[in-house]
């Protein structure tokens, strides 16, 4: 990292692209449905399922409605971006791989202190957990880390390496800021300079509030319920493959999930709910996965 | 001798697994050196973030030759029969031995290659390590507790015949990721490997990687008028996540110190594993933190240190983000959340619970000397925290933080300190609450747990106690006992029954079990324990003081003669009693023969002085009269024979020696103690 001239934010996701791109991974757009984590694009969600290899790598917008802090606060946000590497089956040298893409955006290894610490992964809501680590360097989690187990309960074979990327945390590391309003988006030295408040603050405070305080609570519970009756109804339908409609299906799953953390940003969920709510999506997502790989299987 | 070398090298091994690998390496090869009957010399193991390491020296290159015997068929069976037990022993006739008329075939087995062995054992230990939890990685159906990339093996400098799918075997390992040379080395021995890491920047035994993080922790603190606050369980953490340790001591934003300094700590712990560090005088937090770095960076750590403090910083204007908007909050506006939260299915909501241990703390406080509306207000607030921010981020500060919040509210400073400290003792490490409203408190909340569990049939079983049961009755126990409390066990589980259960019995008996325990962990003779539980007090105060005065009366000749005396009591009324009823009812005084006289005498000025002993609880007094009866007993047991021809003289002799034995009933069963 030199301090005179750090990557702006977007300059950090183009050098990951250029890292991931020349090895191998097909450099894909971020999923055009609301996600809490770039995990649930299917792109890792599915892909990770069955036996074809397959190397991937995008950024995610990531919404959690819970946290929303109005903007208020420099460091937690209610949407943020995390860029998504998956490599199936990992290769022998992915922690090198990992390491080399660090010092591509900046970081110095021999003058920082990087550290995988243990933290094993599990998204109830996908069914899904592996093995891994918190990446930290200087004390910061810059990156999760994981060698997925299982996806959609279902055991994977090859297995999928994943790497996430707190691209904002990464960027206040790289940039030395201390308020996520303050990095700099593109070049400081552009004449069309903007800061990441310019390009997200308004989102944050409009946001905040309606999923904090005013979304239709009764709304919310009706979509919720017509995603989730909709899931087997798509999964039961044909495409002219013969094949199961997967991909629609997961897409519904996908809406549930995002109505679900609505409801609870809202607080509308009982604490005696919530786990019964989570199983439901876990169901919808193990149909999916069960009819996913059915589907990668027969293909192979 | 020869020496075996294996290092099992991986990507990063949780710290919290290092110690028991090392310890389960170990003794996999322990067993598996036995099993195939290879002696061998020091055996260690070793385990950091990276590696598994074990040692072995004084091994044989061959192991010994050996003779199984193998059972045949009886001398003088068919010839077929033997032929056939020849040819699946692959042994010829040459080879039989008779014993006891039965033929033994002694098959020679010419020793192994111990290199050969060596490589089986270490096959046989990756496919079936413990690991607490392990996995799989890319395509492979190997399982390890993070993808295993090589192993170094080498038996006598040479590399051992070890094949396992997917991992290089060999003489070659890494050292530090970042420091040093960053390539492979070559290793045939410990003495080699070892000085080949420190050349690569690792410390291979943890013990020196905690001693180096402390003395430099030290270092640092020293020289800047701080003390370190030293954390053993942090340390262990710390020393299975470092290489290569280099302590840094940061600084803090001192804004932050006004902070509960519980909050910094933990914030400090939980998220970053750093130490906290206090001023040398005073002993108050210094706005500064001691972190172990894995790596010695060529600027002496200054982007390392100004790194981590901006993100402590981060972590800690979370923290204040909690502390100013709890108190924004009155903890009893946070009840409602409670109402939301189940404790169990079966018991209820937390508020439920706030009801019953705020009802419970009233009832107690007069048998403890507390203020009954002190006691209940604290009650009501105990656990108003658990649905305050900084709780929710720090589940480890509830109770501090609830002290906290009824401080700044004003409460009584007796409620704050009853909020703070009702989850006391947490451990037997831990302290006891002392003030009375505390001790309600505390009180209060074990016991609604414990009788609640109860209630609902989930009593402990074997070892499996999933709501910490035995820990909460422990709890009460030592509350009780530091406090010099005088309770009665059955009634504080009456007035927790809140479901009319009537498992007050039950609660009683696993209260005693568990003070048998302590007792006894306490040095207390198990059978002494019994001893004084079988007389069913469920005052504890009263049964330790018991217990020591008998333990004390026992330890002098008296006590150890009228032990004895008592035996011989119970066995003549034992067997008597199988033959007829004892005859009940006084005996009567009869001056012939004088030592039956002289016991009726004694225990006559006995009765009186044990009764009023036993009313004021002076049990040393009791004993003492006991001991009193002691020559008497002896003498009658010595000249009088109980079981005279006469039955009149008869029945009254076993009345008197019923009596003895009631006597000493009255202060403690006899009968159990061993001896």
């Amino acid at each position: 990292m030199t301090a005179s001239n750090p990557l702006s934010f977007q300059d950090l996701i183009l050098r990951l692209h250029s890292f991931w791109s020349a090895r191998g991974c097909v450099i894909l757009q971020p999923y055009d449905v609301e996600v809490g984590a770039g995990t649930l694009h299917p792109a890792t969600v599915l892909r990770a399922l069955g036996p074809k290899p397959w190397r991937a790598a995008y950024v995610q917008p990531s919404r959690r409605p819970s946290d929303g802090r109005y903007g208020e606060n420099p460091n937690r946000l209610r949407q943020f971006h995390q860029y998504q590497v998956i490599l199936k089956p990992n290769p022998p040298d992915m922690q090198a791989l990992y390491l080399a893409s660090l010092e591509a955006v900046g970081i110095d290894p021999t003058a920082h202190d990087i550290r995988f610490v243990e933290d094993d992964w599990e998204n109830p809501t996908v069914g899904a957990w592996g093995l891994g680590w918190e990446v930290w360097c200087d004390g910061m989690e810059v990156s999760q880390y994981t060698y997925f187990q299982q996806v959609g309960g279902l055991d994977v074979f090859p297995v999928s390496g994943e790497l996430t990327y707190g691209l904002e945390r990464l960027a206040l590391y790289v940039q030395g800021v201390d308020n996520v309003y303050d990095l700099a988006f593109n070049d400081p030295q552009s004449p069309d300079f903007k800061t990441y408040g310019e390009v997200f603050l308004e989102n944050e405070r409009q946001f905040s509030t309606f999923e904090l305080e005013t979304a239709d609570v009764a709304v919310l519970k009706r979509q919720f319920e017509d995603m989730e009756r909709a899931v087997p109804t798509i999964l039961a339908q044909a495409g002219r493959q013969g094949q199961s409609l997967v991909l629609p299906a997961y897409d519904h799953v996908l809406k549930a999930s995002h109505l679900f953390n609505l409801m609870d940003a809202r607080g509308s969920i009982a604490v005696a709910e919530r786990q019964s709510y989570i199983g439901r999506i876990r169901d919808l997502c193990k149909a999916c996965a069960q009819a996913w790989v059915a589907l990668e299987e027969t293909a192979a | 001798m020869p020496q075996f070398l294996l290092e099992l090298f991986s990507e990063e091994i949780p710290a919290r697994m290092q110690e028991g690998a090392a310890r389960d390496l170990e003794r996999l090869a322990r067993e598996g050196l036995g099993e195939a009957g290879v002696p061998f010399g020091a055996l260690r193991a070793f385990a950091g973030s990276r590696r598994l390491t074990l040692v072995v020296d004084d091994l044989p290159i061959v192991q010994a030759d050996r003779v199984d015997e193998r059972k045949g068929p009886r001398v003088g069976a068919p010839e077929a029969a033997l032929q056939g037990f020849l040819r699946s022993a692959g042994v010829s006739g040459d080879s039989l031995v008779e014993r006891d008329g039965v033929w033994f075939a002694m098959i020679q087995r010419a020793g192994r290659p111990v290199a050969d062995i060596l490589a089986g054992l270490t096959q046989s230990i990756v496919a079936r390590f413990p690991w607490p939890k392990s996995m799989t990685w890319g395509s492979g159906t190997l399982r390890w507790v993070r993808p295993l990339h090589s192993l170094l093996c080498v038996f006598d400098r040479a590399v051992a015949p070890v094949e396992i799918p997917g991992v290089r075997v060999g003489d070659l390992s890494e050292g530090h990721r970042f420091m040093g040379p960053r390539r492979p080395f070559r290793a045939r021995d410990f003495d080699e490997y070892r000085e080949a890491l420190a050349g690569h920047f690792v410390v291979l035994d943890v013990a020196e990687r905690k001693r180096r993080i402390l003395q430099g922790a030290h270092a640092l603190c020293v020289a800047r008028g701080l003390e370190l606050v030293e954390d053993a369980g942090l340390l262990d953490e710390v020393a299975g996540m470092v290489e290569w340790p280099a302590p840094i001591l940061g600084d803090m934003d001192p804004a932050f110190l006004d902070l509960p300094p519980e909050v910094v700590r933990t914030s400090m712990r939980t998220h970053q594993r750093y130490f906290a560090v206090r001023e040398a005088a005073g002993g108050r937090l210094a706005p500064h933190f001691l972190c172990v770095a894995n790596i010695e960076a060529a600027d002496g750590g200054t982007l390392i240190s100004a790194g981590n403090a901006r993100v402590l910083s981060a972590r800690l204007s979370d923290a204040r983000f909690f502390w100013d908007g709890d108190r924004q909050v009155p903890l009893e506006a946070r009840l409602e959340v409670l109402k939301g939260v189940t404790f169990h299915a079966r018991l209820g909501t937390l508020h439920q619970r706030v009801e019953r241990i705020e009802a419970l703390a009233r009832a107690i406080s007069p048998s403890v000397g507390a203020d009954p509306d002190l006691a209940a207000r604290a009650g009501r607030l105990a656990k108003a925290d658990l649905g305050s921010g900084m709780v929710g981020e720090f589940p480890e500060l509830q109770g501090v933080m609830g002290g906290y919040y009824a401080a700044a509210q004003g409460e009584d400073a007796r409620v704050v300190a009853a909020v703070r400290d009702h989850y006391k003792p947490q451990g037997p490490g831990d302290t006891v609450p002392g003030e009375p409203v505390s001790v309600a408190v505390a009180m209060a909340d074990k016991l609604d747990t414990l009788v609640g569990f109860f209630a609902i049939g989930q009593a402990p079983t074997g070892s499996r106690d999933p709501f910490a049961l035995r820990r909460a009755a422990l709890g009460v126990i030592r509350i009780i006992f530091e406090n010099g409390l005088r309770l009665s066990i059955a009634g504080l589980a009456e007035l927790a029954d809140r479901w009319g259960s009537g498992q007050t019995p039950a609660v009683l008996a696993f209260f005693a079990d568990r003070l048998k325990v302590l007792l006894r962990d306490q040095g207390r003779r198990h059978d002494l324990v019994d001893a004084v539980f079988a007389l069913g007090d469920d005052d504890l105060v009263r049964i330790a003081a018991r217990l020591d005065a008998l333990a004390a009366f026992l330890a002098t000749p008296d006590g150890a003669n009228l032990l004895a005396g008592h035996k011989r009591a119970s066995n003549i009324l034992a067997a008597e009693a199988k033959k007829e009823p004892v005859p009940d009812g006084e005996p009567a005084r009869v001056s012939d023969p004088p030592e039956e006289a002289a016991l009726f005498d004694a225990l006559s000025v006995a009765r009186p002085k044990i009764g009023a002993c036993l009313a004021t609880e002076d049990f040393t007094g009791a004993m003492a009269a006991l001991a009193g009866l002691r020559e008497p007993v002896d003498a009658f047991f010595d000249k009088v024979l109980v079981n005279a021809d006469d039955a009149s003289v008869r029945a009254n002799r076993l009345r008197l020696v019923s009596w003895v034995r009631d006597e000493m009933g009255g202060v403690a069963d006899f009968s159990l103690v061993s001896g």
